[in-house]
């Protein structure tokens, strides 16, 4: 290798180094797990609660109460994971369809979701990790 | 000046031209949707000579109840188009998909009466036209531009063979039954017009233009 092109490969790593750094270990997971709920999400949620999360009608909220979800993170695990059939409130109207469990889903893969749909739609709720996941389905009481 | 006046004859001259081909394409064949399904060809006997006639394939007659549990049937559907389908209330895979989009037909064509929109359940076991009613209330439908239909599973079954659209029950299928997301666009005549995954969006777009040049069809001369 020339000094030359050794010069601009140090430059280079240097600048990712630094980037990587600037980021901060936290966003780099958050944007993985991010991008891998996204996928998650097309494949099992946008049916109902749409590309957008606007939900449809009154048969499925939406996902842009933000204080919903920032304040029931443990039951919407739960709910991914065992399905729900309750009667919630949501940006003020009420919903009583049923949610389908996702039981195959791992822990993972539902802190994948929880940061996509957290950090969507006007949610701001950074990286969502996955003992948080652990934990809050270890308090739902619905293992079987 | 002169230049410009010059430039603007002839830009009559071509929107006339342009005028006169859009004109021609509206009366011509290439516009019309092709009739789908099996075809007959019978003879008649007409002022003693022998004509050809081809018989389309129609939709049967039904009769079913909808969600005000008012019985419904072809005569209600003899003065529209209509998009029909086969879902399930409890569908947690492709109904909810088909159902938004049925909405966006609706809301093109809200009020008018040349269009009609008709679901099947194919589990009425469980969704009775209450049930049925819940479910568009929820939607927010109202009126009846958007029938839901209800009877007896094998005649809906039966009718789901009619419009081409694959349905059974099926325990390892997600909810209970294996369906397809057909939208089937029948006319006036009862004849198939034309089918479109009511789950994607390119093709949903397909059915709306394609309505159009079908409601054209009743509306020439
Ligand atoms: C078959 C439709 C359907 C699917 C698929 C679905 N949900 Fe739901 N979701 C619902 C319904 C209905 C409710 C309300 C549940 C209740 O009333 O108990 C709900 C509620 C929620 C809520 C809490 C209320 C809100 O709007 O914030 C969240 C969060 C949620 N779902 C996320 C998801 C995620 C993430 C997925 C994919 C893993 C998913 N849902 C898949 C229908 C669905």
């Amino acid at each position: 290798m020339s000094n030359r092109s050794l010069t601009v490969l140090g430059t280079l790593l240097a600048i990712v180094a630094v980037l990587y750094a600037c980021q901060g270990e936290e966003a780099i997971r958050k944007a993985q797990y991010y991008t891998n709920g996204q996928k998650l999400y097309a494949q099992r949620c946008q049916n109902c609660h749409g590309s957008n999360g606007e939900g449809l009608g009154q048969l499925y909220p939406p996902l842009s109460d933000t204080i919903y979800l920032a304040g029931n993170l443990n039951k919407v695990a739960c709910m991914i994971k065992f399905g729900s059939n309750e009667t919630i409130e949501v940006l003020g109207k009420i919903y009583d369809s049923e949610m389908p469990p996702n039981k195959d889903l791992t822990d993972q893969d539902i802190a994948y979701i929880m940061t996509y749909i957290g950090n969507s739609f006007g949610n701001e709720l950074g990286w969502i990790k996955t003992e948080e996941v652990t934990n809050s389905l270890a308090a739902c009481n619905k293992g079987d | 000046m002169k230049y410009i006046i010059n430039n603007s004859k002839w830009f009559y001259l071509l929107s006339a031209l342009m005028m006169a081909t859009a004109a021609c394409k509206q009366n011509g064949n290439s516009e019309k949707l092709p009739i789908l399904g099996k075809r007959e060809a019978v003879s008649k006997i007409v002022n003693g000579n022998e004509l050809i006639d081809t018989l389309y394939q129609t939709i049967p007659a039904f009769s079913f109840l909808n969600q005000d549990s008012t019985e419904i049937n072809q005569s209600d559907f003899s003065n529209s188009i209509y998009v029909t389908d086969f879902f399930f209330t409890t569908c947690p895979s492709i109904c909810p998909i088909m159902s938004r989009n049925l909405l966006q037909v609706l809301d093109k064509y809200r009020g008018n009466e040349e269009v009609k929109i008709l679901s099947h359940t194919i589990n009425p076991k469980y969704d009775r036209p209450s049930v049925l009613k819940k479910y568009a209330d929820k939607l927010g439908i109202e009126g009846n531009q958007w029938e839901f239909a209800w009877g007896p599973q094998a005649d809906i079954y039966k009718m789901a063979d009619s419009y081409m659209v694959f349905a059974k029950e099926d325990p390892n299928a997600p909810g209970g039954f294996e369906h397809q997301g057909w939208f089937i666009l029948v006319d006036k005549q009862a004849r198939i017009r034309g089918a479109y995954d009511g789950t994607d969006a390119d093709q949903v777009s397909k059915l709306l233009s394609d309505m159009d040049i079908l409601l054209a069809e009743y509306h020439e001369q």
